[in-house]
């Protein structure tokens, strides 16, 4: 959002979002407690940015991105697209605007009916959302193949005659088919292989460029973050405890969670990697359905205070853009 | 890691095929390489490059049929273990070289505790009574970083974090003082935190016990903290191999300058745009008889189409097998036959 072919449009407003999974036990299946997936997070996204989500796997990623989507019925707090409050309406009055919002998975094999050819897994979207005639939607699947990269002639094809980059390409041209402003991108490159993951990354790239599209970026990889995204949210447990814009996260990150997982990332660069200073975080991240008291990280903070261990630290602005949730700084 | 000393492996034009009813598959294609004592050498490549089936074929661990295992010899310490016999496979994979694996869950067994599982082979194959196994298991995990180790031990698998578990595994591995450790891509399943966790680990074992070790990774990024020397494998061949640095700095493959490209970084610049290696890699029908990399390939002229090219030497260490020449920027003149002897010869 900060060169000037973004706008300063926030198309997506999340505001204190909480998704909690209730845990049944016993025979009565009664409620013994809540996975507390998504605990209160808060973050804009601009219209025609990227904005990358990251953090250890279990921090509530996948969570969010779907709640934000409205797959989920949200525990608490607010979603707005576009102006549009969607944080309680009533999954049968969400139909109208699913076209305006669209999901790429992580895995492309299981999120493709194997049973439907791919002109009809990429059509399908269109079958419920618009009044095309079949002719104008075959035209359209065709198009969109194009756009995605998928040889036409493959059209009547079915997925596991594809590799795992097609298959992205594939679900990527499905996310397409009904011109949505916003894609939610979970992982989108997580099951590829490295020298394909940069043609897909480019692929969103391009797409974005062409048709404007924001992007939520869902991934645990940091170096690829870096690459795509505009602004970067850090999760751990449930929480952002960190929101900057990509220079100033991966130059001058402020949280000691956002530091320990920068230095954590191996370097593929043999001078470079042996002059990383690492943090090393001790054990692994609590269970989000019994969370510490205090601070999310204080468990595993290398910088702990008294303070940590009983009182949330409040979410402050450090600097224009830059967000923080640490004692540090509050 | 001593320059001259014998190998403690050395495995001579391994190949692996697999015979399916749809066909066969050529997973490893005369696979030449050695490991010296103490060091580690780093295995990079895609998946399905090769790297499991390589390891898995020199010690026997993969079935025949379907499979058929040949070569000119895996030399472990005297022994041809192509050659030997089933017994004696099952005793040298659990005490003179260990394994670790990508997923622990399916290499532990989840009905027996995690005690039981370290202590079985210290009394199969180091003769230890129950006392003797037992106290070893302690240390073993203590030396592996897990805490409350002795009452850790009748915990059961699942009662571990994916970290802890994969240290449980090294633990395993480590039981009897194996000669050789390979671990097959043992933090891809991890997160990047539990990851540098391990790293630090692999780098205090060995310079506690001073084993040689076969490290398998995807991750350039891993490859460049942690090991001495490298192969690059694509298509099951060795395309490229190197010394650590010289890799980084020099890579002479093709394959090696774009894998290298191709990926970011967290740190340094910033490239507006990712470089593309266009194509797929290859799943091999039949010995290759030409570059299986030439298809994606910027630089692949005629020949590269005609013949499989060889792994020619480049000195201190280095070769590759390409007939493209980086260094005068113009195909190799073809003094080929001889290049791959001695390539052959250098490879340890
Ligand atoms: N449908 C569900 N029911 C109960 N718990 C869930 C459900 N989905 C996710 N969780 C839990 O919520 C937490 C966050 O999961 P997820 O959002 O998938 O994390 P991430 O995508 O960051 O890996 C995890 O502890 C996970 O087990
Ligand atoms: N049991 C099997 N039957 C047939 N093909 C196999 C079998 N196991 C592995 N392969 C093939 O062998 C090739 C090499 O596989 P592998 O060594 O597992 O690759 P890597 O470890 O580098 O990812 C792949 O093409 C794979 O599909
Ligand atoms: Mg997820
Ligand atoms: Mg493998």
């Amino acid at each position: 959002m900060l060169d000037d072919t973004k706008s300063n449009k926030v198309l997506v407003e999340v505001k204190d979002l909480k998704m909690h999974f209730p845990i049944h036990a016993g025979i009565f299946k009664k409620r013994v407690g809540e996975v507390k997936a998504v605990d209160g997070i808060s973050f804009d996204i601009y219209e025609g940015e990227t904005l990358g989500l990251v953090g250890e796997s279990g921090c509530g990623k996948s969570t969010a991105g779907r709640a934000i989507l409205r797959l989920y019925d949200i525990t608490e707090g607010s979603v707005k697209i576009d102006g549009v409050e969607i944080g309680d309406t009533p999954q049968p009055n969400l139909r109208k605007m699913r076209p305006t919002m669209q999901m790429v998975f992580q895995d492309p094999q299981a999120s493709l009916n194997p049973r439907m050819s791919v002109a009809a897994i990429i059509g399908e979207p269109l079958n419920e959302h618009s009044d095309m005639s079949k002719a104008e939607k075959r035209e359209k699947v065709l198009s969109l193949m194009d756009q995605v990269g998928l040889n036409r002639d493959f059209a009547n094809r079915y997925p596991h005659e594809f590799s795992g980059g097609q298959r992205q390409r594939i679900g990527i041209a499905r996310a397409l088919a009904l011109n949505p402003k916003f894609i939610v991108c979970d992982e989108p490159i997580a099951a590829l292989d490295v020298s394909i993951q940069a043609q897909v990354v480019n692929l969103l790239e391009d797409l974005q460029e062409e048709f404007g599209l924001t992007y939520l970026f869902i991934s645990h990889d940091l170096s690829m973050v870096r690459h795509i995204a505009d602004r970067v949210a850090v999760m751990y447990l449930g929480r952002v405890v960190e929101l900057a814009s990509r220079e100033t996260l991966f130059s001058d990150p402020k949280h000691p969670y956002t530091q320990a997982l920068l230095s954590a990332v191996p370097e593929p660069d043999p001078w470079l990697e042996e002059k990383v200073d690492r943090i090393l975080l001790e054990g692994d991240v609590p269970s989000p359905s019994n969370p510490p008291k205090g601070c999310n990280f204080c468990t595993r903070c290398p910088q702990v205070m008294e303070i940590c261990k009983t009182e949330e630290p409040p979410t402050v602005e450090i600097a224009p853009g830059h967000i923080a949730a640490c004692h540090l700084y509050s | 890691m001593a320059d001259g000393a014998a190998p403690v492996l050395d495995v001579r034009d391994l190949k692996t095929v697999f015979k399916t009813r749809a066909g066969s598959v050529h997973a490893v294609n005369s696979v030449s390489f050695s490991l010296k004592p103490g060091e580690l050498l780093g295995v990079v490549g895609e998946s399905g490059s090769g790297k499991s089936v390589t390891m898995m074929s020199l010690i026997g661990l993969i079935p025949s049929p379907p499979a058929q295992v040949t070569g000119d010899g895996v030399n472990f310490g005297g022994i041809d273990l192509l050659k030997a016999s089933d017994d004696e496979l099952r005793s040298i994979r659990g005490a003179r070289i260990g394994f670790v694996f990508q997923d622990p869950m399916t290499s532990l067994n989840p009905v027996f505790t995690v005690g039981y599982q370290i202590m079985e082979p210290l009394r199969k194959h180091m003769g230890m009574d129950k006392r003797a196994a037992r106290k070893r298991a302690v240390e073993l995990l203590e030396l592996v970083g897990i805490p409350d180790a002795e009452r850790r031990l009748k915990d059961f698998p699942h009662q571990f974090s994916g970290g802890m578990r994969q240290r449980v595994m090294i633990a395993i591995a480590l039981a009897c003082d194996p000669e050789v450790l390979i671990a097959d891509e043992p933090t891809t399943a991890l997160d990047v935190t539990i990851q540098a966790q391990i790293l630090e680990l692999m780098h205090e074992l060995r310079e506690k016990l001073g084993m040689a070790v076969i490290w398998i990774t995807h991750d350039l990024g891993v490859i460049a903290g942690i090991a001495d020397r490298v192969l690059v494998m694509y298509g099951g061949q060795i395309v490229e191999h190197a010394p650590v640095r010289e890799l980084f700095k020099h890579p002479r493959h093709p394959y090696t300058r774009a894998l290298l490209k191709t990926v970011p970084s967290v740190r340094g610049e910033r490239e507006e745009r990712l470089e593309v290696i266009e194509g797929q890699p290859p799943i091999l029908r039949a010995e290759p008889s030409s570059c299986s990399f030439a298809p994606r390939c910027p630089f692949a002229f005629e020949h590269c189409l005609r013949e499989n090219p060889p792994r020619f030497d480049i000195g201190a260490g280095h070769d590759a097998a390409c007939f493209y020449d980086f260094e005068t920027g113009a195909p190799r003149s073809s003094a080929t036959a001889m290049a791959k002897e001695e390539a052959q010869l250098d490879a340890g």
